[in-house]
């Protein structure tokens, strides 16, 4: 083992029931360096970190950490702690409600002779932390007096002082502005040069580029390489998560490349916003169109969508549908002018659980109708055949309930929901995620049948191909704001530039 | 940036300050209205505090289940329970004074190590749960006895010589009644076992581990365990530390009222959860203070008390208006959330 | 075979049907041991031209706690609480109407000349303020995010003692056949409030079934925020459930109040809120909220009060009784614990992998 390194994870394999979720990864920390670890969603990236945390338990391979005799493994957050990795999250795990000092040190709080918690020398140990780390607080204030980037550091602050030689940082920039993330980075700069190896997982590549030393890329719960960063530009970068190798990309020729701006408009939106997701952003979407929305989770491409559905209400900004100015204060009024969302999480937002096939297809229809005028048991029975037939669900019967359904199959029931309603104006948001080819090819096909109806759809992927396949449009977000729109001839080079930032922009 | 680090008064601290606030304006208006029928009496204030003894035991262990963000409303009934127990051992069974205490201490002790094992381990709504404990106790007092029994000198001469003590404050405090005699404010024992649970309590919150512990649980109970703490062992040991000071409460109360019966104390887990609420204990857990619920007791008190000086207001007042008070707060409680979490987005 | 066990015991309705069955059971060997012919509970005959008979005292009391139940089915399906005003809103509510009839101050009427306003009024004022109580805590469970249990907790408290200020502290009589009628009189041979619960079970399962309403609830109930995107408006709905459950508590207040011919304030109504929570949770409905059984809460009412009555026929005194209805409750919400349903399936899990070993 070489004398630097700090951590090392070795041919690491996980299997959850029916899927691999890490396949013999490695993955290799050193002693001051902040290592970015990269990936798409469900690349892996956390729940290697949950092998090393000891959240979850690991079917083969070996961790070695310095200064440790053997393999290790851990059993829970706290015995990761023991041997010196701490970790900190989006949702800071800290204690609103106590003051910045307790938060340092409970559980491990300074004692009097008596047994009870000396506070006067728990204040005095606290400010010099803090003071220690240039952190500018009154530890004797409640944590939620304080920003978020302040409660993130105090969050690193306790992890560093109880000796941690690891420190891990799961998105912990997803809700800082600017100011605060920059703060951030002059934290983590000060403690890498004191020696600590810190992990940072993080959706912002800007970020990646302003802090890192090195990256180490996943992709479906494999490894794809460890790269210093000047080895892997941007583009590289975003080549090697979406699992692409640059120079054999394909320009591919979008289908229907038909020019839709003389069409009229269906929606029309300008300075839309919500606060802390998305940014005012001006958005035109023509009847018949397919507009696709890009760039990394969390760019707020799914905030973009929500606001204009009026799920996140605007906070500024109006909205016309069809011409006409539309009033949104909750999704049913976008309903109402013929809008329907599926959601990204399908678990939280999408699936009513207990409920069976049948009424989790009729409900968005049967909401638009009102609660005093129910859809006859006889039309909602003809519902439900027609639209497992259509979309072929694969379930029991129209009585099941839509939690015993594969992802898939729950995904289409929801899609049928929409459908069901008729919408002029349908927003998919990463409806093909976690579902076999045969069934995302469908639904591609039934997004351009949709287009030739006369609807327009508005489409959310994080696999660019399919986007491609079915777009006549894209914007391109980024950091929470809209940065730009590609049309014209759509290929992935571009559109893949675009997502990376620099050279890509219109 | 800089703006929202800067020092605010807390909606907390604010709770507290409106409740010690209420207080003085409610006293105040008492002695104002009633200063002829002796309301501004030295005596009248001692009075709230005789009066409420038991309450005040009763809230200090309810404040630290309601820290951490659980509920228990089977405080009334475990005080009937007690107060039985007390009467029908000492009166009928012919037991000792001191080793019915003991054992009234212990079965709190047994009481809530049930509910906390059941609230804290097995993750039922402490609801539910305190709510079977509330209707088990108060029938397990009818089982005890159906009847209102009493206490009397030749039952038990320690108990009874123990209610009957008067301590006498400084006669400087007292007042000449109509008759010419000197009337010198007392206290009795029932006060100072609730004054000395009050500061034991409000100690324990500030200085030691588990106190800090049950404001951890209440701020974040996700949170606390990340840290390192035992989540389900707290939740389970401020159950056990509720009903052990409802027992407390208990003793205090029977020394007041020196019998047992199904009736008694009923009612109790209303002013004991509205006398924390309105002391500024958030429902949502993590932010209380004892001394916020001592004067929470102190406002019910002193309404129980105005209502009564009045003698022709119907006696149901005192329950409406703390019921009032405590939809109050409750709904001002409501609103700072709703803006924290307004100023959060 | 313990495939055919467990078929059974996950049918939605084995919890009360089981429980039920337990408890005439337990009356069956009562009787016997008595010395009495065991199918005594079962035996109706007719009285002064009544239905008379054990079973139909099960029926005839436990019409309270079923109209009860309905209301509080609907609360604990959407909000995942529960509405512990009931008992009081009861109390409040035949207060309110023996005022209005009798006239304020005044503390028994014999005849209805005597009358101070219509009795129709008075009842139908009586179950508005049901509905008023009941908007009361849906406003603040959900528009003020306040738990359930603790915004109800305000009226659980005011309500009987609002009733008692209404009444001017006294006990109001109303003594007439008219007033009595729906408490203790009959229609034909039926004792009247079998048949107002009859009423308000068809009604409410008439509505839940007609309109989309049933629906809506579970949905609410079951995924809030999923509700919303598919278009449901998730705190009106939770609104509307503590107002019907409102209204359904007024309706029992009429019936407990015309039992006695009175307004009894401290005892109308008390600890019915328990009995009513029991009964939802006996039917075999989970009380995180989600989906629910509104016939199984009626079974579990019923049983309930089944209990009761066996109870007292034992000689158990009334104040003694909640000790064993504890003891019910605890052994109910434990099972339902997910703590106790993961460690039943892991042991089943277990015993499964065991046999493949085998």
């Amino acid at each position: 083992m070489e004398h630097d390194i700090v951590v090392t994870m070795r041919g690491i394999t996980m299997e959850f029931p029916g899927v691999k979720a890490l396949d013999s990864v490695d993955f290799t920390l050193r002693k001051g360096e902040i290592h970015a670890l990269m990936g798409e969603n469900g690349a892996g990236k956390s729940t290697l970190i949950k092998c090393l945390t000891g959240i979850n338990d690991f079917q083969a391979g070996e961790i070695h950490i310095d200064g440790v005799e053997g393999p290790v493994k851990n059993h829970s957050t706290m015995d990761a702690q023991r041997v010196g990795i701490s970790t900190v999250y989006q949702e800071v795990n800290l204690c609103p409600n106590l003051s910045v000092a307790e938060n340092l040190f409970i559980g491990r709080e300074p004692t009097t002779k008596f047994g009870t918690i000396d506070r006067k020398a728990m204040v005095r140990q606290a400010a010099k932390l803090a003071e220690e780390l240039d952190i500018q607080v009154d530890v004797t204030q409640n944590l939620e007096n304080y920003s978020l980037a302040i409660q993130q550091m105090i969050a690193i602050a306790r992890a560093v002082d109880m000796d941690c030689k690891v420190l891990i940082l799961d998105e912990p920039t997803s809700s800082l502005d600017d100011t605060e993330v920059e703060k951030l980075f002059t934290l983590m700069r000060r403690l890498r040069d004191q020696g600590v190896g810190i992990v940072f997982v993080t959706h912002f590549l800007e970020q990646v580029y302003a802090v890192c030393d090195r990256i180490t890329v996943l992709r479906n719960g494999a490894l794809v390489g460890e790269y210093p960063i000047e080895d892997l530009p941007r583009v590289k970068l975003v080549a090697a998560m979406m699992g692409k190798d640059f120079d054999d990309l394909a320009a591919i020729k979008p289908e229907g490349s038909k020019d839709y701006s003389g069409e009229p408009l269906e929606i029309d939106a300008k300075g839309l916003s919500h606060k802390g997701t998305i940014k005012p952003f001006d958005m035109e979407i023509h009847k018949g169109e397919v507009v696709g929305l890009t760039g990394l989770l969390g760019s707020g491409r799914s905030e973009l969508a929500r606001t204009i559905y009026g799920a996140d209400r605007a906070q500024s900004g109006t909205l016309k549908v069809a011409g006409e100015e539309a009033k949104i204060k909750q999704p049913i009024d976008a309903m109402n002018k013929g809008m329907g969302l599926l959601p990204d999480d399908r678990k939280e937002e999408g699936i009513i659980g207990d409920l069976s096939v049948r009424e989790n297809i009729i409900l968005a229809l049967q909401a638009k109708q009102g609660m005093m005028r129910p859809l006859s048991p006889a039309k909602q029975e003809e519902l439900a055949d027609r639209y497992i037939d259509l979309l072929q669900i694969k379930t029991a019967s129209k009585e099941t309930l839509i939690r015993q359904l594969s992802g898939g199959n729950q995904q289409k029931v929801i899609l049928a929901r929409w459908l069901a309603t008729d919408p002029d104006f349908l927003i998919l948001d990463e409806p093909t995620r976690g579902i076999d080819i045969g069934t995302k090819t469908e639904i591609q096909k039934l997004i351009i049948q949709l287009s030739e109806e006369g609807k327009s759809v508005m489409f959310i992927s994080s696999e660019i191909e399919e986007m491609l396949r079915t777009c006549n449009r894209m914007a391109v977000l980024r950091d929470g704001e809209k940065v730009g729109e590609l049309d014209g001839e759509l290929t992935q080079e571009r559109v893949m530039a675009a997502i990376a930032g620099g050279a890509g922009d219109e | 940036m800089k703006t929202k680090e800067k020092k605010k008064i807390n909606s907390n601290t604010l709770l507290l300050l409106i409740t010690i606030l209420l207080f003085i304006v409610l006293y105040a208006a008492g002695c104002m209205a009633y200063s002829s029928k002796g309301f501004t009496h030295v005596q009248t204030f001692l009075n709230i505090l005789i009066n409420n003894a038991g309450l005040i035991c009763v809230t200090c262990g309810l404040t630290c289940v309601m820290l951490t963000g659980g509920i228990d409303i089977s405080v009334g009934s475990l005080v009937a329970m007690d107060c039985m127990l007390l009467s029908v051992g000492m009166s009928k069974w012919g037991m000792n004074a001191i080793v019915m205490c003991i054992l009234v201490l212990v079965i709190g002790v047994v009481f809530g190590m049930v509910q906390g094992y059941l609230i804290g381990y097995l993750e039922i709504q402490p609801f539910i749960i305190t709510m079977a404990g509330m209707l088990f106790a108060r029938g397990m007092t009818a089982v005890i006895c159906t009847e209102q029994v009493s206490i009397t000198e030749a039952d038990s001469t320690l108990f009874y010589k123990w209610a009957n003590i008067k301590i006498k404050l400084p006669a400087a405090l007292g007042y000449t009644n109509s008759k010419g005699v000197l009337q010198v404010p007392y206290i009795r024992v029932g006060v100072v076992i609730a004054l000395l649970v009050l500061i034991v309590i409000f100690l324990m919150l500030r200085y030691t581990k588990f106190g800090r512990s049950l404001y951890a649980v209440g701020g974040s109970a996700q949170s606390a365990a990340m840290m390192g703490l035992d989540v389900k062992k707290t939740k389970m040991k401020a159950h056990v530390l509720s009903s052990f000071l409802c027992s407390i409460g208990g003793i205090c109360y029977c020394l007041n009222t020196m019998s047992g019966s199904v009736q008694q104390a009923t009612g109790m887990e209303m002013d004991a959860i509205a006398s924390s609420v309105i002391g500024g204990t958030l429902l949502t857990g993590g932010v209380g203070n004892v001394i916020g619920s001592f004067f929470g007791v102190l406002i019910n008190g002193t309404i129980s008390s105005i209502v009564k000086t009045n003698g022709k207001l119907a006696s149901s007042w005192p329950n409406i208006l703390t019921a009032a008070l405590l939809c109050f707060f409750i709904v001002l409680q409501s609103v700072f959330a709703l803006l924290k979490d307004r100023n959060k987005k | 075979m313990n495939d055919k066990l467990r078929k059974l015991t996950g049918k939605a309705l084995f919890l009360p049907i089981f429980c039920m069955i337990l408890v005439l059971c337990i009356n069956v060997v009562y009787d016997i041991a008595q010395g009495n012919r065991f199918y005594d509970f079962f035996v109706i005959s007719i009285q002064n031209g009544v239905l008379y008979g054990r079973l139909i005292t099960v029926l005839n009391r436990g019409s309270e706690v079923a109209i009860l139940a309905i209301g509080m089915t609907l609360v604990v399906s959407a909000s995942a609480g529960t509405d512990i005003s009931v008992g009081s809103v009861m109390s409040l509510r035949a207060s309110l109407c023996c005022m209005l009839i009798a006239g304020f101050g005044v503390t028994s009427v014999a005849s209805s000349a005597d009358f101070a306003c219509p009795m129709l009024l008075g009842i139908l004022a009586g179950i508005l303020m049901g509905g008023v109580c009941g908007a009361f805590n849906g406003t603040l469970v959900a528009y003020l995010n306040i738990q359930p249990m603790v915004a109800t907790l305000i009226l659980y408290t005011a309500a009987r003692s609002i009733g008692l200020l209404l009444c001017n502290d006294m006990i109001v009589y109303i003594r007439t056949d008219a007033y009595g009628l729906l408490g203790s009189g009959s229609i034909g041979v039926v004792p009247t409030p079998i048949i107002v619960a009859l009423v308000c079970v068809v009604v409410a399962s008439l509505i839940l079934k007609k309109t989309a309403m049933g629906m809506y609830i579970q949905s609410v109930g079951i995924n809030k925020k999923a509700s919303r995107i598919a278009g449901l408006n998730s705190k009106r709905i939770i609104f509307m459930c503590y107002v019907i459950c409102g209204l359904f508590a007024g309706i029992a207040g009429i019936i407990a109040s015309s039992r006695i011919t009175s307004a009894d304030s401290n005892n109308i109504g008390l600890n019915y809120e328990m009995d009513a929570i029991l009964a939802v949770a006996l039917g075999g409905n989970s009380l995180a909220g989600g989906k629910f059984n509104l016939v199984g809460s009626i079974i579990g009412a019923y049983t309930i009060q089944a209990i009761t009555t066996t109870m007292y026929a034992m000689g158990v005194s009334t104040s003694q009784a909640p000790v064993f209805k504890a003891i019910v409750i605890i052994i109910i919400v434990a099972i339902q614990s997910p703590v106790v349903k993961a460690w039943f399936s892991k042991r089943a899990s277990h015993k499964e992998k065991e046999a493949v070993k085998a």
